[in-house]
């Protein structure tokens, strides 16, 4: 048993998941002192999630996006980054994708969704590329920038939906069939969700990112700088250049996750008075998913369950969605102080000797 | 083992805590499950405002609950007949309307231009449930209104022009300001209007307009307010939702420094949120509060005016005055009936754009 306890691979599974327990326990308790029934809300919860098909359809859209934007935190805190800028590359990839597909509507589909979706890319990557260079040849740190350069994709986006893409309702007229990424089987056989084909695009972008830090030479080169820069530049790695690349790789990813939201979940941007939150939620999704690919698909899952939650918790148990908001914050305060629960672990285990 | 001795004990725990939390689920859930299916269900779902916001969503459920109480429905809780979802985030509108629809409501509410398209996705798919919107107009295909969707639409340049006219014959300085807050379609309504409405009365008089460019800003209220305090403006009508708290603050403290400074309010009478100081000159009301209930009651008997858009003015009792006018001599309040006539009967138009404004302010010459 100790041996186990002793290996690294299993705390990573064992103290996410006591995390999220504690978080749900905590969650019930405050459902308790609040008047609320904890039993109901998360029997509501898994009865809708898995037994109906609309909010299962919900919930695996709400996954996509939270994927990606975990992807995004992940790939970059491997470099030993901190990307806390997912936010507004969220917001000018989405904001790509459908200017894009609107300028370009006449294109066939073939063409113009994989445009928008490179395109949403490339503009996440450029909101990436900015903090990257700061950091690597002035040694900004890249928390500050990246903070910065969110309000930067806040009101530059809302200024350009105003003024060059506007339609009635406060936001962008809406995307060509030939951009949509929406599916009326996948929608039929939920019937009738959102659900969209850019969870194929999600689930790829996880194996691109696995595959690029664990099987590529470059990917070995990226973690190295994240593990120790000095040691990887006596080694002649350019960890300036790692630096650049990483952020780009990681804006990029949270461009495309603005592309699902504007492609295929809504169809058109809307002007957004703050920011909308999944680029902080990709923060936490990573955290919890230990920067692994299958970690930040599972956090993701879990955060997008909590999420469609919400929904029904509010409309079954009468539990307001603030409650769910601090139960998530609740979880991820425990997998920020998992260092409490490995040291619990250990002191439990010692015993057994 | 003492390893298993500990895990057995925490186990133990785990299980003790379950039983204790099922019991005290038990004993509740049999209250909410007291229901019958043939009464009369209607819900809403807010932005992200949430009902709490002092204004619009606010006055829609104050709306809801008064409708509850008068037909003896129970009102905000789970499993009621009347009730409320708030959307933490845009994606949720849609999930919080079929929630609402799925569990048979007669008629759902959604409360916010923002929700235009939700509602039209949410209307196709569930083509024999009965919507509403307020603030907006869902067309469908063909430019015309949706069948199961009722419009809910209010003349605010209409309300606004009359306290245009109080601050037009209140004003010392002939300096008046304007604070919006999101500078769109439905915001010039209430400032076109209220320009027309001071230009009628003192053509002399200079406005200020400015937008803070956010609902949930007080801030930036607070800053504008300040600004055109400064230049000389002595009354200042807000339309901002909680951005213009920020105008209330500035103008507080000004008075305390003794100057002599006015707010109008917007949406609901917001003479309580002039005190102590007592800055509130009067405010623009929308009864938000009046359509939800009209429009539930029209559908509990049976008429439910889906594909109709009801266009709440001065005439429906829809917009106006507040009651709170005790700052307001007779004169200013005959001046006001006056004008709320002519409006009535046709022989003005208020401007509700920006052009319409510049005809207007052409034909007053």
């Amino acid at each position: 048993m100790t041996k186990i306890l002793k290996n690294s691979n299993w705390f990573n599974i064992v103290v996410p998941m006591i995390a999220v327990l504690l978080g749900l326990l905590v969650g019930a308790i405050i459902m308790l002192l609040t008047g609320y029934n904890p039993i109901l809300a998360y029997q509501s919860i898994l009865e809708s999630v898995f037994l109906q098909p609309y909010y299962t359809g919900e919930t695996i859209r709400a996954i996509i996006p939270l994927i990606l934007t975990g992807l995004a935190v992940a790939f970059a805190f491997r470099t030993g980054l901190f990307n806390i800028g997912v936010e507004g590359q969220l917001l000018v990839g989405w904001f790509s994708a459908v200017a894009v597909s609107i300028m370009f509507s006449g294109l066939p589909k073939l063409i113009l969704l994989p445009l928008a979706i490179l395109v949403s890319a490339l503009a996440g990557g450029l909101w990436g590329f900015i903090p990257g260079l700061l950091k690597a040849r002035l040694k900004v740190h890249e928390v500050i920038i990246t903070i910065m350069m969110n309000y930067v994709a806040l009101y530059t986006t809302n200024y350009l939906i105003k003024h060059f893409l506007y339609a009635e309702g406060e936001k962008t007229p809406n995307i060509p069939e030939s951009a949509s990424l929406a599916s009326t089987l996948l929608s039929n056989i939920s019937q009738g969700s959102r659900l969209h084909w850019g969870i194929i695009v999600a689930l790829l972008a996880a194996v691109f990112v696995w595959f690029l830090l664990w099987r590529t030479t470059k990917g070995y080169e990226l973690r190295a700088v994240g593990y120790n820069p000095h040691a990887s530049r006596y080694a002649g790695m350019n960890v300036n250049n790692n630096i650049v690349l990483s952020m780009v790789i990681s804006g990029a990813l949270a461009g495309v996750a603005g592309s699902m939201e504007g492609l295929g979940t809504y169809q058109y941007m809307m002007i957004n008075s703050t920011f909308i939150g999944i680029g902080f939620n990709g923060i936490a999704v990573a955290l919890l998913g230990m920067n692994t690919s299958i970690g930040v698909i599972i956090g993701a899952t879990l955060f997008a369950i909590l999420q469609t939650g919400s929904i029904t918790m509010q409309s079954t148990a009468g539990v307001p969605t603030e409650i769910v908001s601090i139960i998530i914050a609740v979880i991820i305060f425990f997998i920020g102080s998992s260092y409490i629960i490995r040291w619990c672990l250990l002191r439990l285990t010692k015993g057994g000797k | 083992m003492l390893l298993k001795k500990k895990l057995l004990a925490l186990a133990a725990v785990i299980t003790i805590s379950g039983t204790v939390l099922s019991a005290c689920g038990g004993a509740s859930s049999d209250n909410g499950s007291k229901k019958s299916e043939s009464k009369f269900k209607v819900g809403m779902v807010t932005d992200t405002g949430g009902v709490d916001d002092k204004s619009f969503n606010q006055s829609a459920w104050e709306g809801l609950t008064t409708f509850a109480k008068d037909n003896k429905l129970s009102a905000g809780k789970a499993n009621s007949e009347v009730r409320y979802l708030q959307s933490n985030q845009a994606s949720d509108h849609i999930p919080n309307l079929n929630q609402l629809v799925h569990q048979n409501f007669n008629l759902v509410f959604a409360t916010g231009f923002t929700m235009v398209e939700d509602i039209s996705k949410v209307s196709s798919q569930n083509p024999n449930s009965q919507l509403a919107i307020i603030d907006s107009v869902v067309t469908g295909k063909d430019k015309k209104p949706l069948k199961n969707v009722a419009n809910i639409t209010f003349k605010e340049q209409q309300g606004s022009f009359l306290v245009g006219v109080v601050a037009g014959l209140s004003t010392k300085t002939n300096k008046i300001g304007f604070v919006g807050g999101i500078n769109s379609a439905l915001i010039k309504k209430f400032e076109n209007g209220f320009k027309a409405g001071v230009k009628s009365v003192n053509p002399k008089a200079e406005i200020y307009a400015q937008y803070a460019g956010a609902f949930d800003a007080p801030d930036k209220g607070q800053t504008i307010a300040s600004t055109l305090y400064g230049k000389g403006a002595d009354i200042i009508y807000q339309s901002a939702g909680a951005t213009g708290n920020g105008v209330f603050t500035e103008a507080k403290s000004e008075k305390k420094d003794g100057k002599k400074v006015w707010v109008i309010g917007v949406d609901r009478d917001q003479y309580d949120q002039g005190l102590p100081e007592d800055v509130t000159l009067t405010s623009m009301v929308k009864r938000v509060d009046k359509a939800v209930y009209d429009v539930s009651k029209r559908t509990k008997d049976g008429d439910f005016p889906g594909g109709e858009v009801l266009e709440y003015g001065l005439k429906e009792n829809g917009v106006g005055i507040a009651p709170s006018t005790q700052h307001l001599s007779k004169d200013i309040l005959n001046k006001v009936n006056d004008y709320k006539q002519k409006i009535i009967d046709g022989s003005i138009t208020v401007p509700s754009t920006d052009k319409e404004y510049k005809t207007f302010l052409s034909t007053l010459k």
